[in-house]
């Protein structure tokens, strides 16, 4: 158990570098990388209390496409960095104020397990047992939680009608090819055989 | 717990290992060989033209349309998984919970098809 | 054989960590020599097979019947000049193939040579490959980026749109078999296979799922005909075009390791990886990773094949066939297993 929680440290360690890294770096494809390799970092961890499944989702959902949208946006729109950095000061009061509001809420979750022992057993960590947590997760998040797993989709549902209304637009004057129209001509409305006389032409 | 962990830790050596093997096979590559760059040799290849401009510039928005669809069938995926492997544990309500799920984004689908969001042009 | 390895160290205070993990490198070394040698081979058995198939004879000066030709390929490009360009961003320059070939290996650690032959046999295994290809879009678009030329920027942006799409129906497609095994570990998916004889792996009852997955595994690894990212004709080779010397080589590589990744992951889900294809005497003499290899190189013979037959794919035509065709067939069959799994109450329960 020593190596694991060796790792732990060296994971949370560029965790905690890469997240620095996203905020301070000067290029912002530089800046995706770095939330990449922290979201491997995350994945990690996961691994390490024993929560497979939420750890390949997480590399797979977020690193796989989410980040993939983001490496998008940033490398190929040239948005004004520059431009945009201008207005940050006016933002580092909110933002202290809310990074504040999340530090003491987390302080407060980890100091009431110290203060109440009793209270660490109710916290839903993933327990590595007989059952996979694949197949644990599975067993309650369809039918004991399907009001939020039906929410989920409406939430999917959404986002896919916002994502076209958003970014689709139609081009005019484009030629497409209609494949069930080319399966359906048939020879014999297309073709017609002439018979030629030799001398006469066509 | 302990089992679990020892099951990864192969996959790290082997990240390792893997990292290693291909930096060496670069540096090596870079000392081995001769380097002899000239500035016509380093400028980016156009068929035999001087570059017009930087080569980063926006694109087709369908790209971003194609990467946010995806997003969506990708959570979609992440949820099958798990209800694959415990269907036979929840049985019919399950199966039924699970038709509804994907209906819902049936319908999503059917949307992106009508609005022709899924041809390319 | 662990244990006995285990005991040569034994009263060194250190040899609790030590043993395990020099076994584990040479395990790791067991399965990469091979990996690597078979890609350098590939090369060869792809330009053999093509040349064949074409009334050539294909690379046949250096060696006998041309079998040393992959080493001199392999020599010439580790001699000669990496340049990088001068736009370029020269870190993610090097890395971006760096990154394709680390991801072809390290996929490996969790394929099931034969029973017990797995280096990771970890619980979410399929996860874990699904998580690797999903992967494989990053060395294509930073190199895209990081060359800052035109060509290898397009080349990137389809690659990338292209294998996102085929990803989704990849996805729905083990969905369908998982179904039938209830669970995400490799090695028992193959042992769900066991029976009598071929007639028992998943290609048959699943067969328009196979063809899917096989043609979606084209499409993940920019093969023919689905190559337009390298589309010597007009986009110069795409993403790879800056690229020489190792670099280049390491996406090549890369490439060819996830080309026959693939056929594996193919042969595992589908074609029973190291069962074999009859459960009587001749056929249970010959060792599972032997029949493994086989069923790997009858897959990879498809793809070859497939170069040599097909013309390429337009890519709205691509498109189309990702997101119009294959994304709902393999919904509906996703469903369709469900349902006469539950209908029939087939479905596997026995707790792992």
């Amino acid at each position: 158990m020593a190596f694991a929680g060796f790792m732990f440290y060296i994971f949370a360690a560029i965790t905690v570098a890469c997240a620095v890294m996203v905020v301070t770096s000067r290029n912002p494809v530089h800046s995706v990388l770095y939330l990449i390799l922290a979201f491997f970092n995350a994945a990690g961890l996961f691994v390490l209390i024993g929560a497979e499944f939420l750890a390949m989702i997480l590399v797979v959902v977020y690193v796989g496409a989410v980040a993939v949208l983001f490496l998008f946006v940033v490398m190929m729109l040239d948005v004004n960095f520059v431009e945009l950095r201008k207005g940050v000061r006016n933002y580092v009061y909110i933002g202290a104020v809310i990074g504040g509001i999340l530090f003491v809420e987390l302080a407060m979750v980890a100091t009431s397990w110290s203060l109440g022992p009793e209270l660490a057993s109710i916290s839903l960590g993933p327990v590595v047992g007989e059952v996979h947590n694949t197949r644990s997760i599975g067993q309650v998040i369809y039918t004991d939680y399907i009001y939020l797993f039906q929410g989920a989709g409406m939430i999917l549902l959404v986002a896919m009608v916002g994502a076209i209304v958003l970014t689709h637009r139609q081009r005019a004057g484009v030629k497409k090819q209609v494949i069930r129209d080319q399966v359906a001509r048939s020879s014999k409305d297309e073709v017609t055989l002439v018979k030629v006389q030799p001398g006469d032409g066509a | 717990m302990e089992e679990l962990l020892s099951d990864y830790f192969p996959i790290l050596v082997f990240l390792g290992i893997a990292i290693a093997v291909s930096a060496l096979m670069i540096v090596g590559s870079m000392l081995v060989a001769r380097q002899h760059p000239d500035s016509e040799k380093l400028s980016a290849y156009e068929c035999g033209f001087e570059a017009f401009d930087d080569a980063r510039s926006r694109f087709d928005v369908r790209f971003y349309l194609v990467t946010l669809l995806f997003i969506i069938f990708d959570l979609e995926v992440a949820f099958l998984f798990p209800w694959a492997v415990a269907l036979g544990d929840i049985g019919l309500f399950g199966f039924w919970s699970m038709v509804i799920f994907l209906g819902i984004l049936t319908i999503g689908f059917v949307y992106e098809w009508r609005k022709g969001a899924l041809e390319w042009e | 054989m662990a244990e006995q390895f285990a005991n040569l160290f034994e009263g060194v205070w250190w040899s609790s960590y030590l043993a395990p993990t020099i076994l584990t490198i040479l395990l790791i070394l067991a399965i990469t020599v091979p990996i690597l040698l078979g890609v350098a081979y590939l090369t060869l058995a792809e330009r053999k097979v093509i040349g064949w198939m074409q009334y050539r004879k294909g690379p046949n000066v250096v060696g006998p019947f041309g079998l040393l030709q992959p080493l001199a390929d392999g020599l010439k490009l580790f001699l000669k000049e990496t340049v990088v360009p001068s736009g370029a961003n020269p870190v993610l320059f090097l890395i971006a193939p760096m990154l394709t070939f680390i991801l072809a290996l390290i996929a490996w650690a969790v394929i099931p040579f034969d029973d017990g032959w797995v280096l990771a046999d970890i619980n979410v295994g399929v996860l874990y490959l699904f998580a690797i290809s999903s992967l494989g879009v990053y060395g294509i678009i930073v190199a895209g980026w990081a060359s800052n030329s035109k060509y290898a920027f397009l080349g990137a942006l389809r690659s990338a749109a292209q294998m996102v799409s085929y990803e989704v129906s990849i996805g729905f497609v083990i969905v369908s078999v998982l179904l039938c095994v209830g669970s995400l570990n490799l090695s028992d998916i193959v042992k769900s296979q066991a029976g009598s004889g071929f007639w028992n792996w998943y290609f048959l009852p699943m067969l328009p799922m196979f063809v899917v997955f096989v043609i979606s595994a084209l499409a993940e690894t920019n093969r023919a005909p689905f190559d337009l990212p390298e589309a010597e004709a007009e986009l110069v080779s795409g993403y790879n075009v800056e690229y020489s010397a190792m670099a280049f080589a390491l996406f090549f590589l890369g490439e060819y390791a996830n080309m026959i990744l693939m056929s594996a992951m193919t042969s595992v889900l589908f074609l029973g990886g190291w069962l074999p294809p009859f459960d009587i005497a001749p056929f249970t003499w010959i060792p599972g990773p032997i029949w493994f290899a086989l069923k790997i190189a009858f897959v990879l013979f498809i793809f070859l094949w497939v170069r040599a037959t097909f013309p390429r794919y337009r890519y709205d035509q691509l498109m189309r066939l990702g997101w119009k065709v294959f994304l709902p067939l393999s919904l509906f069959w996703v469903v369709a297993t469900a349902g006469f799994l539950v209908a029939f109450d087939l479905l596997p329960t026995a707790a792992q």
